[in-house]
């Protein structure tokens, strides 16, 4: 079983977001980074999969060194080896582009990735990584067993969940709870050190969008407060005030 | 040249987030010159296809093939494909949604179309095709240029305000060739809670969160959303509990909710919770904690306990009618 897993490099779920250089640029200072927790969760499963099945995972992130602590993060929670793809991620169809790119030449049978990244929230990645490659994409996937050459999993649908099965390979978008997040022990975080970490250049491509600027939300007026006693009031003011009900 | 919308199916009627998408992109197609037309797949309502022309779409291609009704978005994305080539459509709309992304994922790497996904405003269309959307999990906006020839946009509930006339679509059979391959995948089950309205569609959602104590206490709730016609949620510790079903999470890792009315029951509103309410119009929190750091992002709030609280508010709501 040879199972890829890409992983993202995102401000951590709590950071406070904020623009620099006109609004042009993300405000790093005093941001946390962290391996997407969806990623997370994709990463998680796939070295349980190695463990039961055998097998090798590889993590794939398209971005600069910076990334580099998390990815050695993922090493040593059990993925044996790394790439790294030295471009800025773009945009989707730019990320997609690089992955699949990569993953062409090494026939991996399963492609996990988190079902979005937490920065862009796209959820289009797992998607267009499989259709350049020729293979089924699903996600958000919940469950995941693989028996053979076929998955059985379950993704989640609108307002409910689903049962499928697929033979390898696809690329699988997922989510909790497919797996639980892993901690890295202290040997995994020494062996990490010495797994090797690849680094290649990108291929060249057309550019499809270009962002302009970043904004914040307009600040949330006062909260108006009812007295609990005062309840019913509420209904009124959400009746002639805000006219939602 | 007409624009193209996706639009999802929900036992033969189109939903309600898709006619969003439609009345967005019959507006864009006005801004550009062109019509809009819908593209509907599998097993539907003849009346519901005609509704999409009171949302401004003037055509609709409907692929009747059985197969097409359970949800396959590589099957999907191929027929949008070919759509799109019979049509010469440059701009393609699809409502965000898992599908609708799973959908634009597919069908842009099959056309080459430069795609961008939670489009939160109509583009801005001068020399350049500028659009706007949510980043961050609704912490930040981006505006976005789009120079690819063809371009897709999966649009966010509320990007527009969608109003309905009379108008009726005209119908066409649209007979694409579909692949085997795209029906490799055999579905087992199919568990969906139909009596209950979709959290992604609903203008109202009641949520609670540990301050309710324990999965027995949900009536009150239940029924204060039931009053309201609105959906219920809960927040992510309620649901890895096991108190409430997995789709019901709201938050940073569970579903994002974009409701004209968010109701929240006991819950404080950690900053990954408030993540998946962020593009709610109103909020209103109640919470026995008057320190809860939901009441900063709330419009209204009350401070008391949920027990007392909530059988008031439904007696309130059943008094209106």
């Amino acid at each position: 079983m040879k199972i890829l897993v890409c992983i993202t490099n995102v401000p951590d779920t709590t950071a406070k977001i904020t623009f620099t250089d006109n609004n042009t640029k993300l405000n790093k200072a005093g941001v946390q980074f962290i391996i997407g927790p969806y990623d997370d969760y994709a990463l998680a499963r796939a070295v349980e999969l190695k463990e039961k099945l055998g097998g090798s995972v590889t993590v794939l992130h398209v971005g600069g060194a910076d990334a580099d602590p998390q990815i050695r993060k993922a090493l040593a929670i059990g993925a044996d080896d790394a790439i790294r793809i030295n471009a800025e991620p773009l945009d989707s169809y730019f990320t997609a582009s690089q992955i699949a790119h990569v993953a062409g030449q090494n026939n991996y049978d399963l492609i996990l990735m988190g079902r979005e990244s937490i920065d862009f929230n796209s959820g289009v990645v797992h998607g267009l990584v499989g259709e350049m490659l020729g293979i089924p994409s699903y996600s958000p996937v919940m469950k995941l067993e693989i028996e053979g050459t076929t998955a059985t999993l379950a993704r989640e649908i609108d307002g409910g969940k689903e049962t499928l099965s697929a033979t390898l390979p696809l690329v699988l978008g997922c989510q909790e709870p497919i797996s639980e997040w892993k901690i890295p022990n202290m040997r995994g975080i020494m062996t990490a050190r010495t797994k090797p970490l690849v680094v290649v250049e990108p291929i060249n491509m057309e550019e499809f969008t270009v962002p302009e600027n970043y904004s914040l939300p307009a600040p949330k007026g006062a909260c108006k407060m009812i007295p609990a006693d005062q309840a019913e009031t509420l209904i009124k003011l959400l009746k002639t005030e805000a006219k939602v009900i | 040249m007409s624009v193209l919308i996706f639009v999802e199916l929900d036992n033969g009627s189109v939903k309600k987030t898709s006619l969003e998408a439609v009345a967005y992109g019959a507006e864009v197609a006005k801004m550009t010159g062109t019509t809009a037309t819908v593209l509907a797949l599998g097993k539907a309502d003849s009346a519901s296809l005609e509704q999409v022309g009171g949302f401004g779409a003037s055509k609709v291609l409907h692929v009747s093939d059985e197969k097409l009704t359970h949800e396959n978005s590589l099957a999907y994305a191929d027929v949008l494909a070919q759509a799109v080539k019979q049509e010469n459509s440059k701009i393609i709309i699809l409502a965000k949604s898992g599908l609708g992304d799973a959908v634009a994922a597919r069908a842009s790497a099959k056309l080459k179309a430069g795609i961008i996904s939670g489009v939160t405003d109509l583009p801005v269309i001068n020399r350049n095709f500028t659009v706007k959307r949510s980043i961050f999990t609704g912490k930040a906006f981006s505006n976005v240029e789009i120079k690819s020839d063809i371009k897709i946009l999966v649009v966010k509930k509320n990007a527009i305000e969608a109003t309905e006339s009379s108008e009726k679509a005209t119908v066409e059979t649209f007979s694409p060739i579909l692949r085997d391959q795209d029906f490799q995948a055999s579905v087992g089950t199919i568990e969906k809670a139909s009596s209950e309205l979709s959290l992604a569609e609903a203008d109202i959602i009641v949520s609670g969160g540990r301050g309710m104590k324990s999965p027995e206490n949900w009536q009150p709730l239940l029924d204060l959303a039931k009053a309201l016609g609105a959906a219920t949620g809960c927040s992510k510790p309620v649901s890895d509990l096991d108190w409430r079903p997995h789709h019901e999470h709201i938050g940073q890792t569970g579903i994002k909710v974009a409701p004209n009315l968010y109701i929240a029951c006991g819950i404080s509103g950690a900053i990954q919770h408030l993540a998946g309410v962020n593009g709610s119009k109103y909020i209103v929190v109640i919470n026995k904690d008057p320190e809860a750091p939901f009441f900063k992002a709330a419009d209204y709030g009350i401070v008391g306990d949920v027990f007392d609280i909530l059988p008031k508010l439904t007696k309130a709501v059943e008094d209106l009618k």
